[in-house]
């Protein structure tokens, strides 16, 4: 039996020894912390010409994530990587073949990547909206003020959702390239599109990142009629993070390596 | 000690591996032989534990490997020299895995001195020869000092000095007491390097037998009869004695005649008999390659069609009339397995297409003695009959012409059929 702990270690090892992990999580921070200020900085230049409607609404802490759009692709090759890195390689057979409780193996790897992911998620979300902050002058908010300690919290928590719904659904489809290719589409553009079009957005709510990113909003939009609040949204984007493992799990157990 | 018992993997309709049972005993080295899909890598995965058999079980020390206390410690693997990270070092690569086992980490530096990859350890994978690839693969398998050693390929890729290290290396591990269970689709490296054989040709067990029983099961001893070459009319006369007395002969392209079913002095003896001159008898042994190449190729057969079959056991036509064919299938002993390109038949220079089987000649139409000796077969580097060396890896080549006087042949086959290919040879 595979004690846990050396399980853990390895997973480490492996994760700390490839240069995917230092650029994927690096370039999410960054995009997401310069691309939340550049927006901030703009938005803060603008506000005065804005409608007063939409003045109301403002909403400096939400704002200052702007960038996590982009930022979360990175973590989604990040989470697609370190898994299928195992099948592209054809080391997964040598890991199962050490750890044959693939439960174990797949929990350890998904522990390990996800503990690092939420450092990572967490730091990036508490710079980007420090950062933000700071560009937006006197329209800034502070993190005493309600809410806004939970969003940008949630900010780190749904970095490391994204990353893990990734793992989840590499674990499922084993090509690196399959992944990326259904999932870098679908949260770049696909939600996006969903959510917009007013035919589709009461289905494109319920997708993981549109209804996870709600935790990062203090402000409601305007006339928005979304049915679950910041933590009810976040509860269905760990719902769709529970059903991916639970499949990827399912798959690995019936799968010959 | 391996065993497997029933062992069968099917993807879909095809068979993999079917219904193969063997056990690999600790002590020796132990190979695994067949041709490239043959099942030897499926096998190897459910031994594993990796893939789960369609039927049948695979124990290691008695144990299904997913059920074996401390697997790692106890069985080590060499799968495929590739599946490592390129950007990952091989050090890391292998702390990883002794990580994973729970060996502790100094152990990875001892077998990186094994293997001899200690000068490139730190460096990335991704720029590693195949040959380096194979060593770090090795010595991954060696991480947990295990009693039970599976490596599949492992010469792939290494240079000879290498594959002396490799071929020295199995037989240390081996002489330890362990179980080891090599891989390869090379016959001459196994018959250096393995004491015991599992043969196999499209997941089917072929032969299971020591390297010594193999070679003499299956490389028939033959002898090499050279009469004065002024004077055809005394080869004729030896041939038919010879023929008469039991042995099956076969004209070589030079002259001489190979002789098999008689031993030396009783060609000797008939020879004088006849009162016919010698200028050569030599006993020769046909190369273990051949054998394994028959053999492998013999299974295929088994596979498409019956008529192949017929036609390899065929007797040799004109020279040994008597009796039936002297093979058995598969990988049987005696080697003049139907001597596909029997002179004669198959007059010099004739087109191919449509031309009736060379290899299933009907009883009746067996030409006479006198036959002119036979042209193909030139520069064959076993010296064997061309078809042994056809350069079809499964031997669909018996199986193509078939005999017009099978009944059971199935239609359509023989019209569109390319001359088999000692006729090329002329």
């Amino acid at each position: 039996m595979a004690a846990l702990g050396q399980v853990i270690r390895s997973e480490w090892t492996k994760i700390r020894s490839v240069r995917s992990t230092v650029w994927t999580l690096g370039i999410a921070a960054v995009l997401t912390i310069a691309l939340g200020m550049l927006i901030c900085f703009l938005a803060s230049n603008d506000f005065h010409s804005m409608p007063a409607r939409q003045r109301l609404s403002f909403d400096a802490t939400n704002i200052s994530f702007s960038g996590m759009g982009l930022g979360q692709l990175a973590m989604i090759v990040f989470g697609v990587l370190v898994v299928s890195n195992e099948y592209s390689t054809g080391m997964i057979r040598a890991s199962l073949a050490a750890v044959p409780q693939r439960g174990t193996f797949l929990f350890c790897k998904v522990l390990v990547a996800t503990a690092l992911v939420f450092a990572v998620g967490l730091a990036t979300s508490f710079v980007a909206f420090f950062a933000g902050q700071a560009m937006l002058g006197d329209l800034r908010a502070h993190l005493g003020d309600p809410g806004v300690l939970r969003a940008v919290f949630g900010g780190g928590l749904y970095m490391t959702l994204i990353a893990l719904f990734s793992m989840a659904v590499a674990v499922m489809l084993r090509s690196p390239m399959l992944s990326l290719g259904i999932l870098m589409p679908f949260f770049f553009l696909i939600s996006n599109i969903l959510g917009n079009v007013s035919a589709t957005r009461k289905v494109g709510r319920y997708l993981p990142d549109q209804a996870g990113s709600k935790i990062m909003q203090v402000v409601a939009p305007a006339n928005s009629d979304v049915p679950y609040g910041p933590w009810g949204g976040l509860g269905i984007m760990i719902a769709w993070t529970v059903v991916a493992l639970i499949g990827g799990y399912v798959l690995l157990r019936r799968r010959d390596a | 000690m391996i065993e497997a018992v029933g062992l069968t993997k099917r993807y879909g309709a095809k068979t993999a591996v079917y219904n193969l049972s063997f056990q690999v005993r600790p002590g020796t080295v132990t190979g695994f032989l067949g041709p490239n899909g043959s099942g030897k890598s499926t096998t190897m995965r459910m031994i594993l534990g990796l893939d789960a058999p369609t039927s049948g079980h695979a124990t290691i020390a008695g144990r299904p490997y997913r059920r074996l206390p401390n697997a790692p410690r106890q069985v080590g693997a060499l799968l495929d020299a590739k599946a490592v990270h390129g950007g990952r070092s091989a050090r890391q690569h292998l702390l990883s895995l002794a990580q994973l086992s729970g060996i502790p980490a100094g152990r990875v530096d001892e077998v990186l001195k094994v293997v001899g990859l200690q000068d490139v350890a730190g460096r990335r994978s991704q720029g590693f020869s195949l040959g380096m690839g194979q060593r770090l693969g090795i010595a991954a398998a060696l991480l947990g000092d295990p009693q039970v050693l599976l490596f599949d390929e492992p010469v792939n890729g290494l240079d000879p000095e290498g594959i002396l290290w490799v071929r020295n290396l199995m037989k240390q591990l081996a002489s330890e007491g362990r179980t080891v269970f090599v891989s390869s689709h090379l016959m001459s490296e196994m018959a250096l390097t393995a004491e015991h054989l599992i043969v196999i040709g499209r997941g089917q067990l072929l032969a299971n037998m020591s390297v010594k029983d193999f070679i003499s099961a299956n490389s028939a001893d033959f002898a090499r009869v050279r009469t004065p070459d002024s004077a055809p009319e005394q080869r004729e006369k030896l041939t038919a004695a010879l023929g008469e007395a039991g042995g099956q002969i076969t004209p070589e392209p030079d002259g001489a005649l190979r002789v098999t079913g008689l031993p030396l002095p009783r060609i000797s003896d008939l020879a004088h008999a006849a009162e016919v001159r010698l200028w050569e008898l030599s006993p020769h042994q046909a190369s273990l390659e051949e054998a394994y190449m028959r053999m492998t190729q013999g299974a295929v057969d088994y596979r498409s069609t019956a008529d192949a079959r017929a036609g390899l056991q065929e007797t040799p036509a004109g020279y040994a009339p008597q009796g039936p064919g002297p093979q058995g299938f598969p990988g049987g002993p005696g080697y003049p397995a139907g001597q596909p390109g029997m002179p004669g038949q198959v007059p010099a220079g004739m087109p191919g297409p449509g031309h009736p089987n060379p290899y299933a000649q009907a009883p009746g139409a067996v030409p006479g003695p006198g036959q002119p000796p036979p042209g193909p077969a030139q520069g064959h580097p076993y010296g064997a009959p061309a078809s042994y060396a056809a350069p079809h890896p499964y031997g669909q080549q018996p199986a193509a012409p078939m005999p017009p006087a099978a009944p059971f042949a199935p239609p359509a086959a023989p019209a569109d059929q390319p001359t088999p290919h000692h006729e090329e040879a002329r």
